[in-house]
């Protein structure tokens, strides 16, 4: 084989972009995966996970000029001194704001899997049936049974932590032992069952955390600090899990600094052959070939990848034939709930740093209950003893005040919710060509809202919040509105949606693009609903999924 | 500031308090640039004396021993907006002229006693200001939340003042609290 010339070329080397290159990989093809940023090597390049909070000079804090170079991350807690130098430079990389999107990109080898919050739910039976019941955007081309066997063949590679419930609306999944739940936490879930009587759960939640070493990985330790990355591989990111089982294949070949500009298509073949990239450390392009391609580079820059392919053909790109390219934007909206104080349990603490919290899974539109909105939200939260950070009511200075201080305070307990954002597909993402990045690319232009049903479910979220925290015994409950603007979420999906129509859809039921077979699109792109759930999971299973169907296709001569 | 935000986001989806964490995280946001800010080893000093005051050395060390002027420098200098900078350096002066109305001294020269004293009539001020919601921040709540901040995430004070525990190697949701024993730090 030429030296340009693979089996298949992976685009993007987060979440997606990782199980795609170890699934291809190991079932014996020659894979280039292709990655815009730098490397980061496991391990050695997590500069910070060893520190102490005092070896940072800002103690974590956003300095100024961090915050000047990074006008949209500075809107929300992901630019922090621990991550510094993990996100996107937004100088070289800009996009436009029809209507304000916040977008937290991570360029570099292992993406936003090194930072993402770990939480991994299934998506359940209803979740694909909605769309087509509701009459709201396209069907699914799938159903929760076809994706179940590979949400546990991902589930078991990945480890996943969880307790088993039971819930039709959160299927279980092959879990590790469960994290523990502390005892505010225990008590409160027991309170909730009582008066809900047993419709409403609360549960640890579960996350891509080891409780158990696998593979190479050591089990969590316990330090609550992940997102500088993890030196005993605790939790699962493309470098600590699927970069190294690819590497061991000795099939896979890791190129950073490599920007895809476009997917090479033979019109007479209606197949892609290759990818032109440029690379960003000397502005040379070069090609590669290869028989299939998976997209793996995050929603909106799949889409942005498609939408500059093949334009002589479709002006709008590949896979746009069907105008549903770029439409469809969804999110996870958020940042309402409610906390409170809980007393009585003033002689309990607890021991350790626990990277998940507790889960509440969605009870609204779901059996007998009706709402005024469609779909639901969940809640994600947590009990603890209040820090040092608080006010003394009749301490204000002094020795008192700081032996005061010295001892944990009240117990507290809050949930925030997170809600399903319906496809509409005039939230919609497009190439804005006036605007170039700084290899002279167009870039994206965003133009995606909340819309009504959204905003008829926030007053649930907020007011649920509050009654269920009281019932369960938390006083003075308050409820709180942070502010969401679409795109905090950090869960981008929809714009290249999956579906059963090549009239109203970009890919099919196995994640092929409809005008050009052998390109795959796998990461959030090609979401045809959101859930409420965390999606993350989802896009590892429909990964795994279309690997596996894109090699037997490439066996039986198809691609 | 982002830490606020932070700090609520792995508080609350991990579990730890929020409520009642609202003091300390209170904070710049508004970005402008200043690169000139720098305050002299004398006013260094003073705001180590400020913040022993705030929290002084007990059985466990106290913030001149974690060097927390210096730390609320270098934050105020990197972090803090121009505005706020200004409100700071304000405040240094205003804090002067309270401390000479109540004692006829300057800060520095006053016995602990009057120290207090003088830090408790402004801490109530600041209270106060709190209530009334005002647009500008008191220049008492950037010190004592700098002090408070940059203290317990020191050294001495993450593993003297508290308990610190750098790799915990495992999690126990419920084990007995008697009163006495330290919180963890971070």
């Amino acid at each position: 084989m030429a030296e340009n010339q693979y089996d298949a070329i992976v685009v993007g080397s987060g979440i997606t972009g990782g199980w795609a290159a170890k699934e291809l990989t190991e079932k014996g093809l020659k894979v280039l995966m292709l990655e815009r940023g730098r490397n980061i090597e496991h391990v050695k390049d997590y500069v910070t996970a060893n520190k102490n909070p005092w070896d940072f000079p800002h103690r974590g804090s956003a300095t100024r000029d961090m915050r000047e170079a990074h006008p949209v991350l500075r809107r929300d807690y992901p630019l922090n001194e621990t991550t510094d130098g993990m996100w996107v430079n937004e100088q070289e990389s800009p996009y436009v704001e029809k209507k304000r999107f916040d977008w937290y990109r991570a360029y570099h080898v292992g993406g936003r899997s090194l930072l993402w919050g770990r939480q991994s739910y299934r998506f359940n039976q209803w979740d694909f049936e909605a769309n087509a019941k509701e009459g709201i955007g396209v069907d699914w081309p799938i159903r929760y049974n076809d994706i179940a066997p590979w949400y546990s063949y991902v589930e078991k590679f990945a480890g996943i932590q969880g307790s088993k419930e039971g819930l039709e609306v959160l299927p279980d999944g092959d879990f590790l032992p469960a994290m523990e739940m502390n005892c505010v936490e225990k008590d409160v879930a027991k309170r909730l069952k009582e008066h809900y009587k047993g419709s409403r759960h609360m549960f640890i939640g579960r996350s891509a955390n080891l409780t158990k070493p696998i593979q190479e990985r050591i089990q969590c330790q316990y330090r609550n600090r992940c997102w500088e990355g993890c030196p005993f591989g605790g939790y699962f990111s493309t470098q600590s899990s699927t970069l190294p089982a690819a590497m061991k294949t000795g099939k896979l070949t890791l190129r950073p600094f490599s920007i895809v500009k476009e997917i090479l298509y033979d019109k007479d073949k209606k197949r892609a052959t290759g990818v032109e990239i440029i690379d960003a450390t000397n502005n040379q392009t070069y090609t590669y070939q290869a028989k299939t391609i998976f997209v793996c580079a995050s929603a909106f820059n799949s889409s942005w990848l498609l939408m500059n392919s093949a334009t002589d053909i479709w002006p709008d790109g590949l896979g746009s034939s069907s105008d549903a390219l770029g439409r469809n934007v969804m999110d996870h909206h958020f940042k309402i709930g409610a906390g409170g104080v809980i007393e009585g349990y003033e002689d309990k603490y607890y021991y350790g740093r626990r990277p998940t919290g507790i889960y509440i899974p969605r009870f609204r539109n779901i059996y007998n209950d009706k709402r005024d909105y469609l779909r639901g939200f969940g809640y994600q939260g947590g009990a603890g003893r209040e820090g040092y950070g608080r006010e003394i009511a009749e301490l204000q200075i002094g020795a008192s005040f700081k032996e005061a201080l010295c001892e944990p305070g009240k117990w507290t307990m809050s949930i925030l919710a997170f809600g399903e954002m319906l496809p509409d597909p005039s939230n919609r993402i497009y190439l804005n060509k006036e605007k170039k990045d700084a290899w002279g690319l167009p870039v994206l232009e965003m133009d995606v809202e909340l819309k009504e049903n959204e905003i008829r479910m926030r007053k649930d979220m907020a007011d649920d919040a509050v009654e269920m925290l009281t019932a369960a015994g938390v006083k003075n409950v308050h409820p709180f509105d942070w502010g969401y603007a679409v795109g905090m979420g950090i869960h981008e999906m929809g714009t290249a949606r999956m579906g059963r129509d090549p009239k109203t859809s970009v890919l099919n039921g196995n994640n092929q693009v409809w005008d050009a077979q052998n390109v795959f699109v796998t990461d959030g792109a090609c979401m045809t609903s959101g859930s409420c759930v965390n999606p993350s999971l989802t896009y590892m299973a429909l990964t795994a999924r279309a690997a596996n169907f894109a090699v037997e296709e490439l066996k039986k001569g198809n691609l | 500031m982002q830490r606020r935000e932070l700090l609520k986001m792995i508080a609350l989806v991990t579990g730890g308090a929020v409520i009642g964490g609202e003091f300390l995280l209170t904070g710049c946001s508004p970005v402008s640039n200043n690169k000139e800010f720098k305050l002299t080893q004398d006013q260094i000093n003073w705001l180590n004396e400020i913040a022993e005051t705030i929290l002084p050395k007990t059985n466990t060390p106290g913030a001149k021993d974690a060097n927390v002027g210096e730390f609320i420098s270098t934050q105020v200098r990197d972090c803090y907006s121009v505005e706020d900078q200004q409100v700071f350096l304000k405040g240094m002066d205003q804090l002067e002229a309270t401390c000479k109305e109540i004692t006829g001294k300057p800060f520095l020269n006053c016995t602990a006693e009057e120290k207090t004293q003088v830090l408790i009539k402004i801490d109530t001020e600041r209270k106060e200001w709190n209530t009334e919601k005002r647009e500008e921040k008191h220049y008492f709540q950037m010190m004592k939340q700098l002090t408070l901040f940059g203290f317990f995430t020191s050294e001495p004070g993450a593993t003297q003042a508290l308990r610190y525990v750098a790799v915990p190697g495992r999690y126990d949701g419920c084990v007995d609290y008697t009163p006495g024993d330290r919180a963890w730090a971070s």
